[in-house]
């Protein structure tokens, strides 16, 4: 699994969203699933597979899957 | 001029000339926009002849914070709405609604991020939640649940330490404490909860519990506690003697201005951010008093952009015990809360507008 789709499957389990989701065009707080709460097992999931720990000022910005990307790429988590 | 204050390594370092002033401008600003865009707050302003512009802090005006139980304030359209927070409140018991946008919504995440920060450090601590897991029963979602929220992401790997019975999960706690030990850990909770549930159960089996070096962040009120008599002194004798907790921070705030947090520092002292502050009035004559003096505190926030709740009477007395010479080092007022005001005193809202001059 490449980290894109390692970071895809992160928002599918910690959001408990179905497989086909487009994950790739949510935003926060923009369907029910993804509130403040699942907010915080979506930070607890990107700490464990990519074995980091996300600073505060970055849990904020993690407001899309885009941004998710722009922010792993800040702790050398590469996308291709 | 906003987000450098709420990106800074230090919320507390505005002197009072440069505070005020930057406060004045800010909260008048506040005042104009949700004139333009909240029909019920012009109404108001314009019933109770208040200046728009205020010349001192004291001068803007102000809403009772029961206000937002009566009414839906809002300075939005509808379709910018984000999320309504809603205040704790026992059954029956009106709530207040207070309705977020996302700019709002940010402001105040970013300045609970940088008030917590200045306490903890810049990195997440493993945490420690002195509550139930709430997040296994959504549908009880509370006040106290989204306090908890917005403090967890200064913590990893939380640890709820409480079963569904609100008893210590003593197993699970050895367990964290093995897996961080050497490392300071941060415990958050509810002051009443961390008394009732956390001390009371090791005082009563005359057990301590090694914590030193961690840090705990309480806040919630003391209402339940002063029908017991516990002060804030005693309580953090207790946490000392009982478990080597020497960094205990309580906190002062309300659902009407989430992100305006008034954290007590090592002095004992609560303290005012650089973007909000306290004013104390007279719960009679609603006068501003002088320091030193007990009253009702008033509340000032520049964060409030969705709702006009940028300057807000309390039901809280407290007293402000002094400005920019805490002898912890922060600047701003400092100042302590001791109670509410008295069921039997309330006044209606319509007074308070009346009274306002």
């Amino acid at each position: 699994m490449n980290n894109e789709q390692k970071l895809k499957a992160a928002f599918i389990e910690a959001l408990g969203l179905n497989e086909s989701t487009n994950v790739e065009a949510l935003t926060y707080n923009s369907i029910p699933e993804w509130d403040s709460i699942a907010h915080m097992a979506l930070v607890a999931q990107l700490d464990d597979q990519f074995d980091i720990m996300l600073d505060t000022d970055d849990i904020i910005d993690i407001s899309s899957f885009e941004k998710a990307k722009e922010v792993l790429s800040k702790y050398e988590v590469e996308f291709v | 001029m906003i987000e450098e204050l709420l990106s800074s390594e230090n919320p507390y370092q505005q002197h009072r000339l440069a505070k005020q002033s930057m406060l004045l401008e800010q909260l008048n600003e506040l005042t104009s926009f949700h004139y333009q865009h909240c029909i019920p707050y012009q109404r108001i302003i314009d019933k109770t002849a208040t200046p728009q512009q205020a010349a001192r802090l004291e001068d803007i005006p102000y809403l009772p914070v029961q206000l937002f139980k009566m009414l839906d304030l809002f300075s939005m359209p509808a379709s910018e709405h984000f999320k309504t927070l809603n205040s704790s409140g026992t059954t029956g018991q009106q709530v207040s609604r207070i309705h977020i946008d996302r700019t709002t919504s940010v402001l105040q995440t970013k300045a609970l991020n940088t008030i917590v920060r200045s306490f903890l450090g810049k990195s997440r601590l493993p945490m420690i939640i002195v509550d139930n897991n709430f997040l296994k029963n959504r549908l009880q979602f509370s006040a106290r649940s989204a306090g908890t929220i917005g403090f967890s992401q200064f913590g990893h790997h939380h640890l709820y330490l409480l079963d569904d019975e609100m008893k210590v999960q003593e197993q699970e706690l050895e367990a964290f404490l093995e897996r961080y030990s050497g490392q300071p850990i941060f415990l958050f909770g509810f002051t009443f909860i961390i008394w009732e549930y956390l001390l009371q159960y090791y005082r009563a089996r005359n057990r301590k519990l090694d914590l030193s070096g961690s840090k705990l962040i309480h806040g919630g009120g003391w209402k339940k506690l002063q029908e017991q008599s516990v002060s804030d002194a005693e309580f953090r004798r207790l946490l000392k003697e009982q478990f080597g907790l020497t960094e205990v921070y309580n906190y002062y705030g309300m659902v009407e201005q989430v992100g305006s947090i008034y954290m007590q520092c090592e002095q004992g002292h609560l303290h005012t951010p650089d973007f909000a502050d306290v004013l104390v009035r007279d719960p009679d004559t609603l006068d501003v008093v002088p320091y030193g003096q007990k009253g009702l505190i008033q509340v000032l926030s520049i964060l409030p952009r969705s709702y006009p709740g940028h300057s807000l009477l309390t039901e809280d007395m407290g007293t402000i015990v002094g400005e920019d010479d805490c002898r912890c080092g922060r600047k701003g007022k400092y100042f302590t809360i001791e109670g509410r005001l008295p069921k039997a005193e309330l006044r209606g809202c319509s007074d308070t507008f009346t009274l306002q001059t």
